[in-house]
Order: structure tokens, then sequence, then C-alpha cells
């Protein structure tokens, strides 16, 4: 797993978006950015190079599924890893997620190593 | 009042501190409360409704809640400001999620509602519910903390 690659955090709640933002400077990636909703993160995405988006669910105007529909149906976008990030209560709904391409998911709370695994299952060590 | 129904929000709560602020926590005896007053500097409430019904009060002296989320965030918080109040709804949310996921496993089936946050040195809440309501204190290396139940009759 290339420790440079570029990661999007996406969460409304900018609580939340220190938090994940600090568990993924402690596995080591240097290079993060954030966007505080749907709309932002594929501004963002356009400017290109992104590698891996970490998503909440839960997020005004445009959710976390409809950000991964709009990811997956985008020619440019649908190849960039998408990890979902998802609250006990709304477990269920990844179901509807994994249907629509999601690359894995991470259950509130978390720690590195939760996250640092699932991103080994998808990048390889 | 059930260990059935405490034990849970023991483990969620040294869980979900230990997971996501590195921070350990013993947990003291419970013990049945004779007042109807919370007292603290931070705290998450959040009510939950299914066979029984009820609220959770999680409430944190100062040092404590200065140090568990500053440890989140990875940058030192030296005030309570509101990064600090939504730090604490988002922790009352998950040990109340986690404490349900654990319930639901022996059974008992409980909805949380969304959590709301008071600060306030050394504020006092009233919990208004009729049912017997139980107190756990916490100690961590940094500060205190205590988790209160109060159920519906």
């Amino acid at each position: 797993m290339d420790l440079n690659m570029k990661v999007l955090i996406v969460d409304d709640f900018s609580t939340m978006r220190k938090i994940v933002r600090n568990i993924i400077k402690q596995i080591g990636f240097k290079n993060i950015i954030e966007a505080d909703d749907g709309k932002s993160a594929v501004k963002e995405l356009k400017k290109g190079k992104v590698d891996l988006i970490l998503c909440d669910w839960n997020m005004p105007e445009m959710s976390g599924i409809d950000l991964l529909k709009t990811v997956r149906s985008d020619d440019e976008l649908k190849d960039i890893p998408f990890v979902m990030i998802t609250a006990e209560a709304q477990k269920d709904n990844i179901l509807e997620a994994v249907k629509e391409g999601v690359s894995n998911y991470i259950v509130k709370p978390f720690t590195a190593e939760t996250i640092n695994e699932k991103l080994t299952k998808i990048f390889g060590r | 009042m059930d260990k059935k129904i405490i034990n849970p929000f023991i483990n969620a709560t040294l869980n979900v501190l230990e997971t996501m602020a590195f921070i350990k926590s013993e947990s003291g005896k419970p013990y049945l409360k004779k007042d109807d007053i919370v007292q603290g500097d931070v705290s998450g409430v959040v009510g939950f409704t299914g066979e029984t019904k009820g609220t959770v009060f999680i409430t944190f002296d100062e040092s404590s809640i200065l140090k568990i989320v500053s440890n989140m965030f990875g940058e030192e918080i030296t005030e309570i400001n509101n990064e600090i109040t939504d730090a604490v709804g988002e922790l009352t949310n998950m040990i109340s999620g986690q404490a349900r996921k654990e319930l639901e496993e022996v059974g008992e089936v409980f909805h949380g509602a969304i959590p709301s946050v008071v600060a306030g040195k050394n504020h006092e809440l009233i919990s208004l519910t009729k049912g017997p309501k139980i107190a756990i204190p916490f100690k961590t290396d940094f500060g205190s903390f205590t988790i209160e139940v109060a159920l519906d009759e």
C-alpha cells in the first residue's frame, strides 16, 4: 500500500473529519484532503489524482450512497476505491452500498488497525 | 436494575474510549443513585426506547474530556469549546450504538435518539425518569467521568 496516495475524506461533520484524518495519519498517510459534502467531494475528485475516498454515509443533500453512485457512473472516477463509513445503526444499509460497488466499509467506532486492515484488502500490503 | 442492561454500557464506553482516544479507563463499582442530579463539566445525554425506556448520561470532568478529545483529534485542546461538545455528541452516539448492539445480542431491542450535549463547569442536569437510576464511575489517568442510566418504570 502506497502511503503517498491521496486520500479524500468526505463528511459533513468537521469533528468526524478530524477524527478520521488523525487515524489515517497514524497509519502513515500524508496526503489527505477533505470535503464537507458530496458536491464538494465531486469537485475535488474532478481536479484529479484522488486515490482513495473515505466517505460518511449520512450527509445532507448528497449522501454517501449518492456520491458512490455518482463516482461509479463517471468514466473518469469509477475505478477509485471507495470506503463507506457508517454508524452501527445504519449497518444494514451497507448491502445497498455493496450493490452499488463500494470497495469496503467501516463501522464506527473504528481503530487505525481496522482501517488499515480494510485498506490492505483493497490495495494489498 | 438488571446487570444485563448496565454491562453493555460499561463495555461500550471502555471500548470506544480505547479505540477512538487510546485511553484506558477503569470502571468503579456501580451504585444506585438516591438523587436526580447529574453533575459535571460536559455531558452527553441520549434517550432510548424499547422494552424499557430511559436516558443515559455520560458526564466528563474537564481534564478527562480535554485529553480524550485531544487524543481523538491528534492535537492539543486546552479549553471546552464547540469541538469538544461535538466530539462528546459523537462519542455518546458511538457508545449508545455499541451498547444497543450488545443488548440486541441478548434479546433486548432498544432504539436510540439523537444525543444532546450540555457543557458548563459543574453544570447540573436533572433526570425526570421515575425508575431506578444507576451510576458507574470511571477513572482514567487524566481525570474521571460517570455514566448514569436512568430507567422509566
